[in-house]
Order: structure tokens, then C-alpha cells, then sequence
């Protein structure tokens, strides 16, 4: 081999290696925030991954446990919410209920097909910050009124016409945070509803305007009560921080039913930093909140409503062995209605994005014309067709945690209990507190 | 013909669904209630036009989400007074605590002593009279309607405020975030006439001062986040 | 998060009933506060003896011949006056810190309530009507005394994890809201040397009190400099051999409300708390402003507006 010869060969190089931590996500951020002096705001939930349902796995009968036959032997679904001291407490065909969505972040057709589909498969929707239309009444056999800090369009005509009224103190998106509605999503409609003129950004509290903790909201309670007679279940919805000590709050505050957010659950529009680094997994969240009901003796008198990041009849049946009476779903309720559907491709591209990732409902320009006030978008979303989408939908979630029940050998979904679990990860053993797969420890388990 | 309620003899429950059950054309137009002795709730969701007196002070949340009626309060009242009130007219004989008039959408709340902290707080309609002093966080985030004043205002007056008129006759320890000092126009003078008038104040419209939104908050940019 | 009430007396011919009027009004709070209770009563002073208040979960055996070993350990006359749980020490006079020091010697399991010339602390889980019947607070004569009603929030229901915490000689703090500062805090005052016996945010507030004390401010010095170092929601009432004071956070979210007359002053966290006192009818009401320290004394003629010194 001549001189030349090895001059010619290139040289061995050290390849080109991404940051893990400057990653190109990041590095593209930071020149954003450079750019722009404004930080992201998107809607959705977290978008990280967490330890999840998906780390559980049922342990199906056989020898030992007896399973229940699909089709022929009954596997109860029913749920009953509002039995501590309401004189009208709901009862759901099935315990997944919708997740409050205002309108305003959705259309009026989005909130008419949530209406349809839960009415059609026994279930409720719940109205968002923004008050309740009466689309939304009409089409909702069973309606939660969301008792929010802004109180846009709150009134006791509304709470009256309600089934159950929940004081919102906070969601897992952004628990301590306010709600953002920003100015290309405040049409005249909107505007009329909230009091606000049309186009500027809207920004709600953080705290309720005339309540703070847990020895006032006892009173807000009771005006409540006051008001609607004693008659509408009165829930607390918190986003998950503190479960335990949230939720036996809420209890000794006199709540009917506790609905805890976990950090994936979805909002209209807040701050990425907020929705990617404040709150606790969903996973994380039950059992403090269920020990919480126990100590105090309300477990299964006071409900517990589980929501973020509930995709499947799996999710729902993971939930309920955790110790939830109920689940609720926000953001699998807007894809089965046809968010971020594929068929959209082409206009997702045009905004810079791809179908499964568009979060940038705030702005209004929603191409499935869900999450937008768009008039002509708005069209695109049939409510009769989607209605039916999201009744399929709940019906197969449910078929498949009755599967999933009866496998365990249980005649009614609530009585799934932790022992129906294992976890495939040391963290989700850990949170969910079942054994790791293949032993009888769980990290933090006593006596070990 | 007077009906009267004693809240030491009686239950809340017992009163507020008496309240309730008064429709449009009752002729029980005219309620009492004494010993209300710092209750919560007392007469709150009415909705017919029926007097209500209250023979002494409250607690929380006096004639909440009123409407139609008028709820005079002889004494004083606790946090959160006419919250989100919708229409009618509710009278405070003696001070207001937190809160007073919070959500308001419509109509008036005279006060004649004073209001504490954060009264209108996120008001969407209301009409708040003051016949003395506000505290601190007075109209944060008010959205529509009107706050007279008729003593002075405390820290952060109108932070925040969106379209709320805010009208002071006295000093003002400091104004919110995106609240400023406003030009007093023929109309403002009118609208503040007209509220003085219904709420039984003698103070002069031209004495005021009227605050209101630099609407430099509006839409969101660098400058506004702190 | 909770009920307080406090009653400062001006009239003396009311100190009989201090007991039974603090008793209504911690009553009427239970709403507020229906997980524990406690009540600290300025009685009598008696020149010749200091008090210290102590509590067992075992009185029975804990306060078995516990006067005479403190007798020993302190030297001098020690007597024994039990009241259900609890019981106070009379100890020669100005030994009241001495002996809740050789307390945690001679008898670890029984707790120190309180120490001072005046002060007693009453303090026990339950309801605020079970816990006043229990002491018969309402017996009880005195110059002032304030109550508190616990809902905790992030801390166990415990005896200890109950107000008012005693912060210093007579002095003793209650506390409504909540603090979100005080693991560091405590952390802080712990490495300064301070004791600290609960994860409760409150004896975390009373704590810096005494820490700010012990180095040379003033109670009124020490709550102006809470409002800078505490973070989070609070309105204290606080107590001293002769006097009380109101402070509340700078936003001032949590209820308060003050009425004085020639006989008294008074303090609860709703007005339903005041509405059995004699004269209140006529009493002038209002509520503390934020962030202003307020303070009344038996020195001096009571001034509502008047700062702490």
C-alpha cells in the first residue's frame, strides 16, 4: 500500500451525536422563545411519557378464581353518583362519564354530538368554563354544570336546570392554574356568554373569586345546596397534586363525589410548561385518593371520578380495581368524534403540523372543526354522525372492561380491586401499589 | 301581609324553600326574618319579586344568585353578599365583608357602611353603590357593569379590569394592573346620577373620579408577562 | 384551615365568664374546624408561682408522682392540678421554661402544652363542643383567651398537631389558612437550634416567632417580619401575658372579623363566632386590613388601629 493509498481513505470520524438533553425538540423551543418572548401555548395533556395504565396488567381467573361467562352471565355496569346527601343523586348506565369541555373551546355542533353520544349510551357530559348552552341542555340527558373561578355565564336558572354541579377548584393540566380562552376563539356568541368583548384574550382566575380552601368551600357548599334545594349531587373536581389530602378535604367540605385529574388530563389552552411539568400521572393519583376515602369511611359513599388519559375499556377497568366508582374521558371523547383524524392530513400539514399531533386548539383553526368557532369549520363536524361515533365508542369501552371484569371472575365492574393487578414496571408497582408481575412486592410495600 | 321568620325557631332550609316556593304573583310580597345571628345562605337563589328584611347581620353569601327580589339587610354582611346576583335590588344597611357583589351579572347592591376587600371581584353586569371605603383587590377583573364609591379605594383598584366603569370619589391607594384614571364624560356623569340616586346617596356625581381598562392586557404579548 | 375566636378583656367585672363566652364562640366555629380544638386562658397571676400545662395520653400513670419529680429537678414547691388529659404544673415563679426543659427528662411521654405566669393551653382531638366539656373551659375566669377549631389540611390529627402552639413565655399562636413555606422553614429554625415537635405549618409560624424573639425583636417586630419570611395564606392571633394581636397575610383571603366595645375586644373568623357577646349589637365591627400588624395591651388604653410594639 502505497503513500498515497492511505492519504486517499478517509480518515475514521466521530459520527455527529444529538444532545439527549439540548435535543433538537428543545433546541427548536429555545430559539421559539428567543424569537417570539412569549412562552408555548397549546391545549391537550401531557404529551410526555408516564408511567401509565398501560404498566398494569389483569390477572385473569382460572384455577384458583372462577371466570364469568361474556354474553350470558351479567357483569353489572351501572353506577349511582350523588348518594351522600343529594335528594336527587345521578345514575349512569355505565361509569364513564364526558370530561367538562367549555363551549368555546368547542363548537356549539362538537358539544351538541358529546350531548347525543353520552345521552345515547346512559351517560353524562358536563358543560366547561363558559357556561351551558342550551343545545347542550337539550341534548344531554344527564348534564354536569361546572361551578368554575371565572363563573362566565354562571346563573341559578342553569344550576337549576343541572343534574349535578361541580365546583371545578382545579384540572390536571394545569392544577393552580387559571383557564385561557385566546382572542381568535372569542366570537360574538362566546363574547355574549362571558360578559367580555369580542377578540381579546381570556384569561380566568385561579382561585375561586369568592371562597379559599377548605372551611369556605364548606359554605360555598352549602349556598349551593341552598339554591337548588338540596337536590343536585354536588361534586369537587381537583386536579391530582396532593390527592390524599385534597380529596379528604373535599370530603370533610361535603362533597357528594370527588373527580381527580391527572396530569394527562386535556385542556383548551395553557402554557406547555405548565401542561408538561405540573401534576401527578393519573396512575399516581387513585390510590392516595381511595386511602383518603377509606380512612375517612366514605369509600364508595362519597364517588370517586378517575379522569386523564382514559383511552380504553382497559383504562376504565384499571381504574376501577384502583378504587374509582367512575371514569371520565376528555380527550378520547373529542377523537372519536374525529379530532386529529388522518383524513385531515393535508390541512394539518398546512398548519405546520401532522394529524395525531395538533394541539394548537387555542387558536381556533381546528381542521376537524371540533375546537374552533370558525362558522365554516365548525361545519364539517356532523353531530348526529359524530353522536354516534363517541355512543360507539363508549359502548366498546365498556364491553371491553365487562370482558376484562368477567375474566377476573366479577359480576359487577366495581368490584375490580387491586389484587385483580400486576405492574410490568418497578414505578407503576409503586403508584398503583399492586406487585410487580411474578411477585407479591411492590416498592414502599409494608412489611418488606 | 308580613310574614316573618325566625332563623332561631326556624331552619335555613325551612326559609329558603318558603323563599323559593313564592312565585311571580305572590301576594306574599313581604318577608321578615330576624335572628339571622351571622348565618350563611340566608334568602339566597330567590327569584320573585318579594321584600325580604333581615333584621340583623349575616355570614356568608346574603341573597346569593338573586333575582327579581329585594333583600334589605339590617346590619351587617358577611363574605361574598348578592354574589352573582342576577336582578333585583340588595341593601346593606352596615358593612360589607369580601367579596361583596362577586359575579355580579345584574342588578343593584347598595352598601352604607363599608366594603372589605375585593368587592365586584370578576363583576358581569352588576351595579355596586358604596356608601364608605373599599378594600384591597376592589374589582379585579371586573368585566361589565358599575363600582361607585363614594369614600375611598384601597390597593389595586380594577386589576386586571376588563369593560367595568369604576367611579371613586375619594383617594385611591394604588390602581391594578392595566387600570387608569379615565375622562368623565356627559354619560358617565348620567349613569353615575341615576345609581346615586337609587342607592340614597347625596354625593355629587361631579366629585368622582372615573377608572377603567388601559386595555393593554388584552391580547397576549411579551410586555404583559411578569 | 379553621375557626378562630379571642376575647380581650377590658372590663373586669367580665373575667368570670371568660371561659363560657370563649366556650360559645369556639362552639359556633365547629363548622370551620370540626377535627380538634384548643383554648388558651390568661388566668390570674399569682406572684409566688409560674405554670407550666402538660398532657398525657396515659394521665393516669404519666401524672403519678410527676410534682415531685419535678420538685427535685427544679428545686423548690411544685404542685399538681389535673384536668382530664392535661394538667398544670405550679412551679416557683419564673421557672416555667426550666421545667418544660427538665419535662422532656424526667417524663418524656407526657407533652408541654404551654409555659408561663398566665397562660394555660387546653388542647385535644375532637369536636370543639366534646373538648371545652371535657377541661369545662367554660368554669374558667381569666383577662383573655383565644380558641381555634381545626380542619387540617396537610398535617396528622393529633393533640399536638392542634392550636394554639405555645411560641414562647405566655405567649401562644392560632393560626387560619395555609402556609407554603414552612418544610424550609422548619428545616431552617431546626438547624438555628429551635424545637419543632409536628409537620404542622402553624407551629412552624410560631416557631419563627420565637425564633425572631429570642434574638432580640419584639412579638410586634416578629409579625412584621412574618409577613416578609412567611409564604402562603395566614391570619394569627396571638397572645401574650397582657395582651393579643391580629395580623393577616398581604392578600388577606381568609375571614376575619373584629368588634369592640368598653368592656372588650374580640376576634372570630365569621361574625356568627361574636354574636353572643354582651353588647354586640352595638359594638363597632370591621375587619383587620392586610398585612398590618394590630395589638392591644392591659398597659395602655386599647387602641384598635394601635401597632404592635
Amino acid at each position: 500500500m502505497s503513500v498515497k493509498d492511505i492519504k486517499d481513505k478517509t480518515p475514521p470520524r466521530t459520527m455527529p451525536i444529538q444532545s439527549a438533553t439540548f435535543s433538537n425538540p428543545i433546541n427548536a423551543e429555545i430559539r421559539r422563545a428567543a424569537a417570539t418572548g412569549i412562552y408555548d401555548i397549546r391545549g391537550g395533556g401531557a404529551k410526555r411519557r408516564v408511567p401509565h395504565f398501560d404498566d398494569l396488567l389483569f390477572l385473569g381467573a382460572s384455577v384458583s378464581r372462577y371466570p364469568l361467562e361474556g354474553y350470558r352471565e351479567k357483569c353489572d355496569t351501572k353506577v349511582t353518583l350523588g348518594t351522600r346527601f343529594a335528594k336527587k343523586p345521578i345514575e349512569l348506565d355505565i361509569p364513564i362519564t364526558i370530561a367538562g369541555m367549555s363551549f368555546g373551546a368547542l363548537s356549539g355542533p362538537a358539544k351538541e354530538a358529546l350531548g347525543r353520544g353520552a345521552s345515547a349510551a346512559g351517560t353524562s357530559t358536563t358543560t366547561g368554563d363558559g357556561g351551558m348552552t342550551p343545545e347542550e341542555r337539550g341534548h344531554s340527558s344527564k348534564l354536569v354544570y361546572q361551578y368554575l373561578p371565572s363563573r362566565y355565564g354562571m346563573n341559578p336558572d342553569d344550576l337549576r336546570k343541572a343534574d349535578a354541579i361541580e365546583v371545578v377548584v382545579g384540572q390536571g393540566a394545569k392544577p393552580g392554574g387559571g383557564g385561557m380562552l385566546l382572542g381568535q376563539k372569542i366570537s360574538d356568541r362566546v363574547a355574549e356568554m362571558r360578559n367580555l368583548p369580542k377578540g381579546i384574550d381570556q384569561r380566568s382566575a385561579c382561585r375561586h373569586p369568592d371562597w379559599t380552601g377548605p372551611d369556605d368551600l364548606e359554605i360555598k357548599i352549602l349556598e349551593l345546596r341552598e339554591i337548588t334545594a338540596w337536590e343536585k349531587p354536588i361534586y369537587v373536581k381537583v386536579g391530582g397534586t396532593r390527592p390524599y389530602y385534597d380529596t379528604a378535604l373535599a370530603v370533610k367540605a361535603g362533597a357528594d363525589v370527588v373527580v381527580l385529574d391527572g396530569m394527562q388530563g386535556g385542556t383548551a389552552a395553557t402554557q406547555d410548561v405548565f401542561i408538561e411539568h405540573v401534576g401527578l400521572p393519573t396512575l399516581a393519583c387513585i390510590r392516595p385518593a381511595v386511602q383518603a376515602l377509606q380512612d375517612l369511611g366514605v369509600h364508595r359513599e362519597v364517588q370517586l371520578i378517575v379522569s386523564g388519559g382514559i383511552r380504553t375499556g382497559a383504562d376504565v377497568a384499571k381504574a376501577m380495581a384502583l378504587g374509582a366508582d367512575a371514569v371520565a374521558i376528555g380527550t378520547a371523547a373529542l377523537i372519536a368524534l374525529g379530532d386529529n383524524d388522518p383524513r385531515w392530513e393535508s390541512e394539518y400539514q398546512k398548519l405546520g403540523t401532522t394529524s395525531g399531533a395538533y394541539d394548537d386548539w387555542h387558536e381556533g383553526q381546528d381542521p376537524a372543526g371540533i375546537t374552533t368557532q370558525d362558522a365554516e369549520l365548525q361545519k364539517r363536524l356532523d353531530p348526529i354522525e359524530a353522536g354516534r361515533h363517541l355512543r360507539n365508542y363508549l359502548s366498546v369501552m365498556t364491553l371491553e372492561a365487562q370482558t376484562i371484569a368477567r375474566a377476573c371472575g366479577h359480576n359487577n365492574l366495581h368490584n375490580l380491586e387491586p389484587e385483580d393487578l400486576c405492574a410490568l414496571t418497578m414505578e407503576a408497582a409503586a403508584m398503583a401499589r399492586v406487585p410487580l408481575a411474578g411477585t407479591e412486592w411492590y416498592p414502599g410495600k409494608p412489611g418488606f | 301581609m308580613m310574614q316573618t321568620y325566625d332563623l332561631q325557631a326556624n331552619s335555613l332550609r325551612e326559609l329558603n324553600a318558603a323563599l323559593h316556593a313564592q312565585a311571580n304573583d305572590t301576594n306574599q310580597t313581604s318577608w321578615e326574618i330576624v335572628n339571622p345571628r351571622g348565618s350563611h345562605a340566608v334568602a339566597v337563589g330567590l327569584d320573585a319579586p318579594i321584600e325580604v328584611s333581615v333584621k340583623g347581620s349575616t355570614g356568608y353569601y346574603t341573597a346569593g344568585m338573586n333575582k327579581q327580589a329585594t333583600v334589605h339587610v339590617h346590619g351587617s354582611a358577611g363574605p361574598g353578599v348578592a354574589e352573582n346576583m342576577m336582578s333585583g335590588t340588595v341593601v346593606i344597611e352596615g358593612d360589607a365583608s369580601q367579596y361583596a357583589g362577586a359575579t355580579g351579572h345584574g342588578g343593584l347592591l347598595v352598601i352604607k357602611g363599608n366594603a372589605s376587600s375585593r368587592c365586584g371581584i370578576s363583576m358581569k353586569g352588576i351595579n355596586i353603590v358604596v356608601h364608605g371605603n373599599v378594600g384591597h383587590m376592589s374589582a379585579f377583573m371586573a368585566q361589565s357593569g358599575n363600582l361607585v364609591v363614594c369614600g375611598d379605594a384601597g390597593d389595586a383598584l380594577g386589576d386586571s379590569i376588563y369593560e367595568a366603569r369604576l367611579f371613586v370619589r375619594g383617594s385611591v391607594k394604588s390602581l391594578g394592573a392595566d387600570c387608569i384614571e379615565k375622562e368623565m364624560r356627559p354619560e358617565h356623569i348620567e349613569i353615575l346620577r341615576d345609581l346615586l340616586d337609587r342607592a340614597g346617596s347625596d354625593a355629587k356625581p361631579e366629585e368622582f373620579k372615573r377608572y377603567g381598562s388601559a386595555r393593554q392586557l388584552y391580547n397576549f404579548k411579551v410586555d404583559n408577562a411578569y | 384551615m379553621c375557626g378562630i375566636v379571642g376575647l380581650f378583656l377590658k372590663d373586669k367585672a367580665l373575667e368570670p365568664q371568660l371561659g363560657a363566652l370563649l366556650t360559645d364562640m369556639l362552639i359556633t366555629m365547629t363548622d370551620r374546624g370540626p377535627d380538634s380544638a384548643g383554648i388558651a386562658i390568661y388566668g390570674a397571676e399569682d406572684t409566688s408561682a409560674s405554670k407550666l400545662t402538660v398532657q398525657a395520653e396515659d394521665p393516669d400513670t404519666a401524672f403519678d408522682g410527676l410534682a415531685d419529680k419535678m420538685a427535685a429537678a427544679l428545686g423548690g414547691k411544685v404542685t399538681l392540678t389535673r384536668n382530664d388529659t392535661h394538667a398544670v404544673l405550679q412551679v416557683p415563679a419564673g421557672k416555667a421554661e426550666e421545667a418544660r426543659t427538665a419535662l422532656r427528662e424526667i417524663a418524656p411521654e407526657v407533652r408541654a402544652m404551654s409555659f408561663g405566669d398566665t397562660l394555660e393551653i387546653y388542647k385535644e382531638v375532637g369536636l370543639p363542643k366534646d373538648v371545652a366539656a371535657r377541661f369545662d373551659i367554660a368554669k374558667m375566669s381569666g383577662t383573655h383567651g383565644i380558641g381555634h377549631t381545626r380542619m387540617a389540611t396537610e398535617s396528622a390529627v393529633t393533640t399536638l398537631g392542634a392550636h394554639p402552639f405555645n411560641t414562647g413565655s405566655d405567649q401562644c399562636l392560632v393560626h387560619n389558612g395555609s402556609l407554603s413555606n414552612h418544610n424550609s422553614l422548619r428545616r431552617k429554625l431546626q438547624r438555628e437550634g429551635i424545637h419543632i415537635e409536628t409537620q404542622n405549618d402553624t407551629e412552624v409560624g410560631a416557631a419563627y416567632l420565637t425564633w425572631k424573639m429570642q434574638n432580640g425583636a419584639t412579638l410586634g417586630e416578629a409579625l412584621e417580619a412574618s409577613l416578609e419570611d412567611l409564604d402562603g395564606f395566614f391570619n394569627f392571633v396571638v397572645g401574650t401575658k397582657d395582651g393579643f394581636g391580629v395580623v393577616r397575610d398581604p392578600i388577606a383571603c381568609k375571614p376575619a372579623v373584629m368588634a369592640e366595645t368598653d368592656q372588650y375586644v374580640a376576634f372570630g373568623s365569621e361574625y356568627r363566632a361574636l354574636v353572643n357577646l354582651p353588647g354586640i349589637e352595638t359594638a363597632r365591627v370591621w375587619e383587620p386590613e392586610p398585612a398590618t400588624v394590630y395589638f392591644w395591651t392591659h398597659d395602655q388604653a386599647p387602641n384598635p388601629k394601635k401597632k404592635a410594639a
